[in-house]
């Protein structure tokens, strides 16, 4: 994963984290999109020989230490989520970045539901449809990610 | 697109690959969840991941930084003259509590049961506070070489706030009390009634389960610590009783309270560390403190 600038696939990874954890007025938190959800996605769809399942669920592993949740809980459903993705890498590349962001945004209310599924199981969580609010932002953000990770694999060609 | 081909794929297939994280999560949250086995590699992975916790923290403490270091001269000299006012009151009440705590220690020597100890005191500072809707916590930047320990209670100016979770090397994290996980046991300061303070997972909210009707609890009764759970010290306030339903047709009346900290608004804690372990009675040890702004949502 490393070769060919791999190394810059981790450092937005990172980016991708850090940003997941900023802390936020508590007005936009529920807004804050998924930036890791996108971030892999993208990596997904570009290097699907590079950045698979298993790298999602490391990533999803570092984020439940992170945010404090049972380990696991993030990692598997960042895992099933990204599994869509990448078994469909071949049909959403051929998309217009349109109806990839509406994918995106789907497959990240998923995630969400996802995450509160097995919380709702762990411990006696409430859903609240705030909790899905953050799908709508994430396909905001999907095309403009899409096109500034786009520019940054051009310019270090990573293959 | 040249080294790769779509059509022969190397590696396991994803079915494969999802079957196998997948049965990876399903053991990390058991054995996470229901045995608690990963109580002290969760502090090693607390400390691996809290050089990314400082990184997203930067920029909020850039800003406070500037904040405070440009405040004008006539503000600081007005904020010093308050808290000098404040600092005349409080030293008032103080020697008031001063004669007070030695006259309670007499008494409590000529009915010869324990005294209270002065406890060690620590200031700490919130640096993260996490993102995830499902559980209240929050990172401070005391660890394991401040000699934080898990269990240890976390108060703020106002009252109990939580206890230590995971302790890493230099960041530990705090699991409040308003977390669907947590419980305290409290007593109703009026009349001394024991109750147990659940978290409802909304900020502003406790609830008292296994209240019976005939219980003597009102609107705005103050509730306090009772101590007898063995981790956090006897008669700190923890919440005010807002909601009583003594409805017969239940079996048990419903009791909903509102903590007294500000969980919404947390910077400044202070970690206590209980009397048997530390006798040696140290003053309030303040390291590194820049002068608290009060307000500041986190």
């Amino acid at each position: 994963m490393l070769a060919h600038n791999g190394i810059i696939i981790l450092l937005t990874l990172l980016l991708a984290l850090i940003a997941t954890i900023i802390p936020m007025p508590l007005s936009v938190d529920d807004f804050r999109p998924d930036w890791v959800m996108v971030v892999i996605a993208y990596w997904c769809l570009a290097c699907p020989s590079r950045v698979n399942i298993v790298t999602a669920w490391v990533v999803g592993f570092i984020l439940d230490v992170l945010l404090g949740s049972v380990l696991g809980v993030h990692a598997a459903s960042l895992a099933i989520s990204v599994y869509i993705i990448a078994d469909n890498f071949q049909k959403i590349r051929n998309f217009s970045i349109w109806q990839q962001a509406i994918i995106i945004g789907l497959v990240t209310v998923l995630y969400h539901l996802l995450v509160f599924w097995i919380q709702r199981f762990l411990t006696d969580a409430v859903f609240l449809p705030s909790y899905l609010y953050p799908a709508l932002t994430t396909a905001i953000l999907w095309p403009w990610a899409f096109l500034l990770l786009r520019k940054i694999r051009r310019h270090f060609k990573i293959k | 697109m040249v080294f790769m081909s779509p059509i022969f794929k190397h590696g396991p297939s994803p079915q494969h690959r999802l079957l196998l994280v997948l049965f990876c999560s399903g053991l990390l949250i058991f054995f996470d969840h229901h045995i608690g086995s990963f109580e002290t590699s969760r502090g090693y992975l607390q400390s691996l991941v809290s050089p990314l916790q400082y990184l997203a923290t930067t920029p909020k403490r850039v800003m406070t930084w500037a904040g405070e270091n440009l405040s004008s001269r006539n503000k600081l000299i007005r904020e010093n003259q308050e808290h000098k006012i404040k600092e005349l009151l409080l030293q008032e009440q103080l020697m008031k509590l001063e004669t007070l705590e030695q006259e309670n220690n007499r008494l409590r020597l000529l009915l010869s049961s324990p005294l209270r100890k002065d406890t060690r005191k620590m200031v700490a500072e919130v640096i993260s506070v996490d993102s995830d809707p499902y559980t209240h916590q929050i990172v401070i930047n005391r660890g394991a070489n401040d000699g934080v320990y898990e269990g240890q209670p976390v108060i703020d100016d106002k009252g109990i706030v939580g206890q230590i979770q995971n302790v890493g090397t230099i960041s530990s994290r705090v699991i409040l009390i308003t977390d669907v996980t947590h419980a305290v046991p409290v007593r109703i300061s009026r009349n001394g009634i024991r109750l147990v303070a659940s978290g409802t997972g909304q900020i502003d909210r406790l609830i008292h389960n296994f209240v019976p009707h005939s219980t003597d609890i009102r609107v705005g009764d103050k509730l306090v610590t009772s101590g007898l759970g063995g981790k956090y010290p006897e008669g700190y306030p923890i919440s005010e009783v807002l909601h009583v339903n003594q409805d017969e047709t239940r079996a048990f009346s419903e009791i909903y309270s509102q903590p007294v900290a500000q969980i919404d608004r947390l910077r400044y804690l202070l970690l206590l560390w209980s009397n048997d372990e530390n006798v040696s009675s140290e003053k309030v040890s303040v390291e590194n403190t820049s002068t608290p702004t009060s307000g500041g949502s986190e």
